[in-house]
């Protein structure tokens, strides 16, 4: 018997329909109900179950009471386990967290989640990298790559990893957008971490686009080519990410996945840096900026790296940027360029141009930058 | 009574098919220890005593200790196992074959294949005297003077055995010329672009180069301004396709290859497939110093599953003593294989070409002259184009790129908007053209048009199988929006319904032989 965690999130997806961009905040849940919106995400999360009805007899699913999963759980007859509870009120992302939470104590092979990038940060602070998951999307906004491409396929990549046809895990990005800045018309997005699910090429949105390497060659192969041309005495500013943090890993250094690191000859200088300590170790040193793009605007700067200051880049100096980015990456922009917003226009404007981007050992592509 | 023989009625467009279905065991599995195909007798004293036994000669270290581990089975057996797998094929002759774009599977006449097959072919061996084999040397040297005719360049080898080779072959030749001129060490870059045949890329990556890939700009055409932030005096070297795998010819060329000379590049052109340009466009005139035709594509010679491939590798004159040794000579009296480059680039694979293939490429330039190789590739764009608009009439299909412009040969197909609109992938509409009996591919790399498919027509598709393959493209994307479940089970009517290939990349899954396979399955 089969283990299967889920938790759906009722409340998202209700934003969208009346053109709320999301539904982060009670106020905004009232003002949804309102305007006539309804809850769609149990008809996403059935969509993903009914690919499991095959399979039935052989899972169990640990879940919330009522409308966050066990109503849709039992309407198909799955034997299920409530862990913990709602009464009769509107739910919030303590639920989320809460139920998240006691889904890892009771350690199931997988954990579905129906919602949005709100959910799968609430997923991700409850139980980091400890579980494996997939995100069905059911939330207005969908920036992380958590998420199947459409609430069937997440329930086809279900089924293949339980039935141990998929064996391979990567990590996704959990990735939101601040809701009250798109509300009011700007699109902020910032990198929450990384939630691991099963690697199959077809599924995933944003890594449908497959390759014949995996991420992880992908960036060990980047990895590889950075640290064969590094230069003795210069120290190296590993900006956040998992492309870059595969250049730590190759080192054997201890790394800070969504913060900024500072290496020289190979070992570590500082950990985990702010703007201020930045500008303090540069100060007259030759440094270089190893930086990748985040999120899923492909931005540079400004969106989760703001310790990467404009004194900081500035200090660095263009030439001594190094982009790296997996092959994935570049081709899932579609051909959109990568962007800069580090909040200084001249910067930005300095910036604008073309970048060479490590790809592999010694693979490179040309690519454009624009703000 | 009269019976009066009906007409049999053949107006509907989708045609009706059903695949083979053999439960065929592998061909070890078929082996009964003593069965044979042909008994030999033995041969009699008399015949012994003048000829000797056919095995003392050999020497005895190249003599064989223990006997081959081969299946043993009767010919009928093997003539019915070979031709049921092949009734579980859609092959070239089975299918009208649009799907494969990028690969140039023309029809290939089969009087070529009859050629290729006489005994004054078969029989002939790379190492005997040049002047026992003047007739295969002529057709080298000739065929070659064809190439240079149709790319404008001044000499052709013939020893690569397929597009990569040739590509390498460039890719080395490249270096060679740095060399000479003392800046090999410097020179450490080829620059190509992300549509381009990946070989391009990998190719050059085998002998050490850095590869720097140019993406495309907002109108779809390869960013001439990144090309001129890529360029540097690191450069050695461009190596690019055009038309490029979308069928988007860069008009620009003479541009990009005056930005690579200005700086000291060498320009290399990928036209493995040169199917649209036959007679229209010249590498020399768009300023390239080498390129390769892959004789297997445009000119005929028919591939598939890896062989046998030929990429004719042409170069200026001053890149000619680079070329890889032998090429075949002419004095005015005889042919003759000249290994006297002194700066050549050494071998790029044994001997002087795949002799078969060089040989259909030759029969098949005669029989078509220039004329006719013209019309080849202005039928096979003709042919595109009709397809390009039809499909783009079809819901859910579109074309990334150029849009509103005419494409060469091939088009790179998107159904991203039907994908969104039904959640039907290119990979499901595979599955159900399989159902008709026709062949569509979703792609090789790079992976950047989203749910993609590549179709390219050739000059050989009449416009009936054209409107045949259409109609059932628009029937399927129809069913896509109205009944898509029977996409999501495609194919019905073939003997394997869904490949399980998530294990295809994990080597420890692979057995390409038998002994690995009883090897890797013995426990099981």
């Amino acid at each position: 018997m089969k283990k299967l965690g889920l938790i759906i999130n009722p409340i998202a997806g209700m934003g969208g329909r009346v053109g709320l961009k999301g539904t982060d905040g009670d106020d905004i849940v009232e003002k949804a109900r309102s305007l006539g919106a309804f809850f769609s995400a149990p008809n996403r999360a059935i969509e993903a179950l009914r690919v499991l009805m095959d399979i039935r007899n052989d899972i169990e699913i640990i879940t919330c009471s009522g409308k966050m999963g066990e109503k849709e759980a039992k309407k198909f007859g799955f034997k299920t386990k409530v862990v913990s509870y709602i009464e009769n009120r509107p739910t919030n992302r303590l639920d989320t967290m809460n139920t998240a939470k006691k889904i890892l104590e009771q350690k199931v092979d997988l954990f579905l989640f129906a919602g949005g990038d709100g959910t799968a940060r609430d997923v991700y602070n409850a139980i980091g990298e400890k579980l494996i998951v997939i995100g069905i999307p059911a939330g207005v906004k969908i920036h992380s790559a958590v998420y199947a491409i459409n609430p069937t396929r997440a329930g086809e990549l279900a089924l293949l990893y339980l039935k141990k046809r998929i064996t391979r895990i990567q990590e996704a990005e959990v990735i939101d957008v601040d809701e009250d800045a798109f509300r009011k018309g700007t699109i902020t997005t910032r990198l929450y971490g990384y939630l691991r699910i099963p690697y199959e090429r077809r599924y995933l949105q944003g890594l449908k686009i497959g390759t014949p390497l995996s991420q992880k060659t992908s960036q060990e192969a980047i990895a590889l080519d950075i640290i064969d041309n590094m230069d003795k005495d210069v120290l190296y500013i590993i900006g956040p990410g998992s492309t870059t943090r595969s250049i730590m890993q190759k080192l054997g250094l201890p790394y800070t996945l969504l913060g900024v690191d500072v290496i020289k000859n190979k070992q570590i200088v500082h950990l985990d840096v702010s703007e201020k300590q930045l500008l303090a170790l540069i100060s007259g040193k030759l440094s270089k900026l190893i930086i990748t793009p985040i999120g899923g605007q492909g931005y540079l700067f400004g969106r989760g790296n703001q310790q990467i200051s404009p004194n900081v880049i500035r200090k660095i100096g263009k030439e001594n940027i190094i982009v790296v980015s997996t092959r994935q990456k570049i081709n899932s922009l579609k051909g959109q360029p990568f962007l800069v917003d580090t909040g200084d226009k001249e910067l930005n404007k300095m910036l604008k141009g073309y970048v060479v981007v490590i790809t592999g050992y010694y693979d490179r592509a040309i690519y454009k930058i624009t703000f | 009574m009269v019976l009066i023989m009906k007409r049999i009625k053949r107006d509907h467009k989708l045609r009706r098919f059903h695949q083979a279905k053999w439960d065929e065991p592998i061909i070890f599995e078929m082996s009964n220890k003593g069965e044979r195909g042909i008994l030999v007798p033995k041969a009699e004293d008399e015949i012994v005593n003048q000829v000797g036994d056919g095995i003392s000669k050999i020497p005895k270290r190249m003599r064989r200790k223990k006997s081959l581990n081969l299946p043993e089975i009767s010919q009928a057996r093997i003539l019915r196992h070979y031709l049921r797998l092949s009734q579980e094929t859609l092959g070239a002759d089975l299918n009208i074959e649009i799907g494969q774009g990028t690969c140039t599977m023309k029809y290939s006449p089969k009087i070529n294949e009859e050629l290729a097959k006489l005994p004054q072919i078969t029989e002939i061996h790379p190492f005997q005297d040049e002047s026992t084999v003047q007739g295969i040397l002529e057709i080298f040297y000739k065929t070659d003077c064809f190439m240079r005719e149709i790319s404008g360049l001044d000499r052709f080898s013939f020893q690569p055995g397929g597009g990569s080779q040739a590509i390498l072959a460039m890719a080395s030749i490249i270096k060679e010329y740095h060399k000479a001129n003392r800046e090999d060490d410097k020179r450490d870059e080829i620059i190509t672009t992300i549509f381009s045949h990946p070989s391009d890329a990998a190719a050059p990556a085998v002998i050490g180069y850095k590869i720097i890939t140019i993406y495309p700009d907002k109108d779809g055409y390869p960013d001439i301004e990144a090309l001129k932030s890529a360029v540097s005096e690191r450069t050695a070297g461009l190596i690019v396709a055009n038309p490029e795998d979308t069928g988007v010819y860069n008009h620009r060329i003479k541009e990009f290859t005056d930005i690579v000379h200005a700086i000291g590049g060498l320009c290399c052109y990928d036209q493995a497939n040169a199917n649209g340009l036959l007679g229209v466009t010249r590498a020399k005139d768009a300023g390239f110093d080498m390129c390769f035709f892959n004789l297997h594509k445009t000119f005929s010679a028919p591939h598939g599953c890896g062989g046998p491939a030929s990429g004719a590798l042409g170069v200026t004159k001053n890149l000619e003593k680079y070329l890889p040794v032998p090429i075949v000579n002419f004095d005015g009296e005889k042919y003759f294989l000249n290994y006297n480059l002194p700066h050549s680039i050494g071998k790029v694979r044994s001997f002087y070409g795949v002799t078969p293939l060089v040989l259909k490429a030759y029969a098949w330039i005669m029989s078509l002259g220039e004329e006719g190789l013209y019309e080849v590739a202005k039928v096979a764009v003709l042919n595109n184009n009709y397809l390009f608009k039809k499909i783009l009439r079809i819901p859910g299909a579109s074309a990334p790129f150029i849009e509103g412009k005419q494409r060469v040969e091939q088009v790179r197909y998107s159904w991203e908007k039907l994908t969104k609109d039904t959640g039907i992938t290119t990979e499901d509409i595979q599955n159900r053209m399989f159902d008709y009996g026709l062949h569509y591919w979703t792609s090789h790399h790079p992976f950047i048009v989203p749910e993609p498919f590549t179709l390219e027509p050739t000059e050989s598709c009449s416009k009936d199988e054209l409107d045949e393959y259409i109609s059932t493209l628009e029937s399927i994307a129809k069913e896509a929006y109205e009944k898509p479940k029977i996409l999501k089970t495609a194919p019905h009517n073939s003997v394997v319904h869904k490949i399980d290939y998530s294990e295809l990349d994990d080597p420890e899954k692979w057995a390409i032989t038998w002994k690995s396979y009883l090897r890797k399955t013995k426990d099981r």
